[in-house]
């Protein structure tokens, strides 16, 4: 049990994460706890990646040893950029929102949906 | 935007070529160490924010336009496809590293089996093209919003 | 607590239970299994590229393709924000 403290870290991430989206009805709180979400699959990427006591996948001037599967964070590289993206998108979408509505609140925009 | 006092642009113009030269060393070694086109572009782009935070949008929006920034994120993107083609019309499949092993341009043939600044082939041109995107679409992105926020408050008051 | 607020408490309770009972079931933190594609990848980057890095190696010769999907995602996401803030000059 003591061996997958990392995957639980992930689950205790994304759980985090979740509960922002859900729970919050601040505007910029909800684009924060997705953020949180990203975070917690980025860490999942990396940390299936690693062979026992290996060193980063780098030939220059190296102790030698076995090294770590580089595959996984050449995959987490791009899951971060594309994260920063959907980011700048989602904040300026909500400067938007307060120019034309003057509330960041869940509850007042939108119809009438109780 | 109003910028911030004398003292933090002295030290803001003092920093700024320090902060350049560090990311693109980071870029330009790509292949050698660890880092690359991803990793010195963001460094790049928050060294240029540190200059547009210090000294003010409005003052900044008279120097740089943002379409003169989306011509140089379109040079990168082009140039990055250009090379992923170059693969097509001389070797046999997209994406091939079509400069390794030939003496022409980064592509000298390695001695005794490791791999020395002259010798990725393809690599590091892609590193400076994607650099180059990165760099201009972060800052852009900075540029815009800032702007867009402070004559909002322009034509409130 | 409205009924939305009811049925958010038993998703997230559902989802808590599903992750955290996936974690305890995973493999040992430190031993992939399939990983023949990446032993090639480590014994043949120096011969095959000339790069010194075995990560750079992937993303811009084995895997490049998904860089090129990434460089598009963000020219796509900087297009979006110059067009929310544009003004109609008059």
């Amino acid at each position: 049990m003591i061996a997958n403290i990392p995957y639980i870290a992930v689950a205790g991430l994304i759980i985090i994460g979740l509960y922002a989206v859900l729970f919050r009805k601040n505007l910029i709180k909800i684009v924060i706890g997705i953020t949180i979400i990203e975070s917690g699959v980025n860490l999942f990427l990396i940390t299936l990646g690693y062979r026992e006591g290996s060193i980063a996948p780098i030939y220059t001037s190296s102790p030698g040893g076995i090294m770590s599967l580089p595959v996984p964070q050449a995959l987490t590289l791009t899951s971060i950029v594309i994260g920063v993206a959907v980011l700048a998108l989602m904040l300026s979408l909500i400067v938007q929102i307060y120019r034309h509505s003057q509330t960041l609140d869940v509850r007042d925009l939108g119809g009438d949906d109780q | 935007m109003i910028g911030m006092s004398k003292i933090v642009k002295t030290i803001a113009n003092i920093s700024f070529p320090l902060v350049i030269i560090y990311g693109l060393y980071v870029i330009a070694h790509g292949h050698l160490t660890p880092g690359g086109g991803f990793q010195g572009g963001a460094v790049v782009a928050s060294g240029c924010v540190l200059i547009l935070v210090a000294h003010g949008s409005s003052w900044i929006f008279t120097k740089i336009k943002e379409s003169h920034l989306s011509i140089l994120e379109s040079l990168g993107a082009l140039g990055f496809i250009s090379l992923a083609l170059g693969g097509i019309f001389t070797g046999t499949m997209f994406f091939t590293n079509f400069l390794k092993g030939t003496n022409f341009l980064f592509g000298t043939i390695p001695t005794s089996g490791a791999a020395n600044i002259n010798t990725g082939g393809t690599i590091p041109l892609m590193n400076f093209a994607v650099g180059l995107k990165v760099i201009a679409g972060l800052f852009v992105i900075v540029l815009v919003m800032a702007y867009a926020t402070s004559q909002k408050q322009e034509e409130e008051a | 607590m409205t009924r939305r607020d009811y049925t958010a408490v038993i998703f997230l309770t559902l989802v808590a239970m599903f992750l955290i009972f996936g974690a305890l079931l995973m493999r040992p933190f430190g031993t992939p299994e399939e990983d023949a594609m990446d032993q090639y990848i480590i014994d043949n980057t120096q011969q095959e590229t000339g790069a010194n890095n075995g990560v750079t190696a992937v993303v811009f010769d084995y895997r490049g393709f998904d860089t090129l999907g990434e460089a598009t995602v963000l020219f796509t996401a900087v297009a979006g924000v110059i067009m929310i803030f544009r003004r109609l000059k008059k």
